[in-house]
C-alpha cells in the first residue's frame, strides 16, 4: 500500500505529511524549552544579591558558536534550494558544510567549554567564617563600594582527594584572580572571558565550608540550569547532525535519483528542525552569556 | 510555514540579537572602559548589517526563483 501525501501536498490542507508532523513536534519542543527557560528566569530572579554568577562564561567563544549556528542555517537553506533547482552537487556541498558546522559547535562545547568547568572548583564559606577568609573575599572593600559580598573561594583544586577523603581536612585551591586579588577594582566587575586560575594557593579548612564542589550541575542552581539547557540543546544539535549525515550519505543520492522532490521534502523538514534548534541558541546566548 | 518563511524569521531574530549584542558591548564598555568590547560592538553592528543585506538578498532570490512551498 502506498502512503499518500509524502511528496505532494494534500489538496484541502496544502500540507504533506511530514510537514504536519514536524510542526507538531516543534510545538512540543517549544513547551519543553519554554519551561526550562522560565525555570531559569525565576531561579535567577529569586537568587540572593550577588549569589548568581554573572560574566562567568566566555563571551567570544559563545559568539563564535552563535555565528557557526547562524551560518549553518544559511547553508541548510541553500542545500534545500539547490535540491529544488535540481543541483545535486551544490546540495551535497552545502549539506557537508552544515554537518561540519554542527560538529564544530559540539566540539567547542564538549572539548573546550564544558571540561573547563568540570576542572573548576568552588567552596562556599560559612557565614560566621567569612571574616577568617577576608583576604580571599575582600568583603570590606565590597561593602565600601556598596557591592554584594562574596562567599565563594574558587579556582583549581590541587588536592582532589579532599572531595571524597574525609581524613583530608583542607582544600588547597589555586585561586581565581577574583580571590587572589580581591580588592583590585578590576575584580569588582564580571569579565565575560576565561581568566585562568593564578598560582596563589588558598588553604580552606573543610569545617569552615558550607558547601564545596566542582563546577558541575550539583554545584548550584546556575550550573544545574546551564548544563541542563545547553546539554539538551547539544543533544538536539547532535540529532540534527545525525539526520543530515543520513541524508548526505548515498541513501540520499539513491532517493534523489528515485524522486528528487521526496529528498527535498525530507531536507526541508530536517531544516525546519535545525532552524528551531538554532533559534533556541539565539535565546540561550544572551540569557547565559550576556545578561 | 515553509523553510523559506522560517528562515526569514530566523534571520530577523538573528539580526535583533546582533543589534542587541552590539548595544550590550557599548553598555559594558561605557561602564568598565574595556576597548575589547568597543571592537565587539563594531563587529556586532557589522554582523547585523550583513544579516539584513543577506535577508533582503535571500527574499528577492526566493521570490525570483519561486521556491515557495
Amino acid at each position: 500500500m502506498e502512503i499518500p501525501y509524502t511528496v505532494t501536498a494534500r489538496p484541502d490542507t496544502g500540507l504533506w505529511n511530514a510537514k504536519v508532523g514536524i510542526w507538531l513536534f516543534l510545538a512540543s519542543e517549544v513547551m519543553l524549552f519554554g519551561g526550562l527557560f522560565s525555570a531559569y528566569v525565576f531561579l535567577r530572579l529569586d537568587a540572593d544579591p550577588g549569589a548568581w554568577p554573572h560574566g562567568l562564561l566566555n563571551v567570544p567563544v559563545g559568539t563564535m558558536n552563535t555565528a557557526i549556528l547562524i551560518a549553518s542555517s544559511v547553508t541548510v537553506v541553500m542545500a534545500w534550494a539547490s535540491l529544488k533547482m535540481r543541483k545535486f552537487r551544490a546540495y551535497w556541498w552545502y549539506m557537508l558544510v552544515t554537518i561540519l558546522c554542527g560538529v564544530i559547535f559540539l566540539a567547542v562545547k564538549l572539548v573546550y567549554e564544558w571540561p573547563q568547568k568540570f576542572d573548576h572548583f568552588g567552596a562556599f564559606i560559612k557565614k560566621d567564617k567569612l571574616e577568617k577568609y577576608e583576604k580571599y573575599l575582600g568583603n570590606h572593600h565590597l561593602a565600601e563600594k556598596g557591592l554584594a559580598p562574596r562567599t565563594e573561594v574558587s579556582g583549581h583544586l590541587h588536592n582532589k582527594e579532599a572531595l571524597h577523603d574525609e581524613s583530608v581536612k583542607e582544600y588547597e585551591i589555586a585561586m581565581d584572580p577574583v580571590n587572589a586579588d580581591p580588592t583590585n577594582p578590576a575584580m569588582d566587575r564580571p569579565h565575560f572571558l576565561y581568566v585562568p586560575p593564578t598560582d596563589k594557593i588558598a588553604t580552606i579548612e573543610k569545617e569552615d565550608v558550607e558547601y564545596a564542589n566542582m563546577f558541575l550541575p550539583k554545584h548550584s542552581a546556575y550550573f544545574a540550569s546551564y548544563f541542563t539547557i545547553t546539554g539538551l540543546h547539544g543533544a538536539h544539535v547532535l540529532g540534527g547532525v545525525i539526520v543530515f549525515t543520513y541524508l548526505w550519505l548515498p541513501v540520499g543520492t539513491k532517493l534523489y535519483k528515485r524522486n528528487p522532490e521526496h529528498l527535498a521534502n525530507r531536507v526541508e523538514v530536517a531544516g525546519l528542525f535545525w532552524h528551531f534548534v538554532d533559534l533556541v541558541w539565539i535565546f540561550v546566548f544572551p540569557l547565559f552569556y550576556l545578561l | 510555514m515553509s523553510l523559506k518563511g522560517f528562515h526569514i524569521v530566523f534571520i530577523t531574530l538573528s539580526t535583533v540579537l546582533a543589534l542587541g549584542a552590539g548595544a550590550w558591548c557599548l553598555w559594558i564598555d561605557s561602564m568598565h572602559g574595556t576597548p575589547a568590547f568597543r571592537v565587539g560592538a563594531i563587529g556586532s553592528f557589522v554582523a547585523a548589517l550583513g544579516l539584513i543585506s543577506y535577508g533582503i538578498w535571500f527574499y528577492r532570490k526566493m521570490k525570483r526563483l519561486r521556491i515557495i512551498t
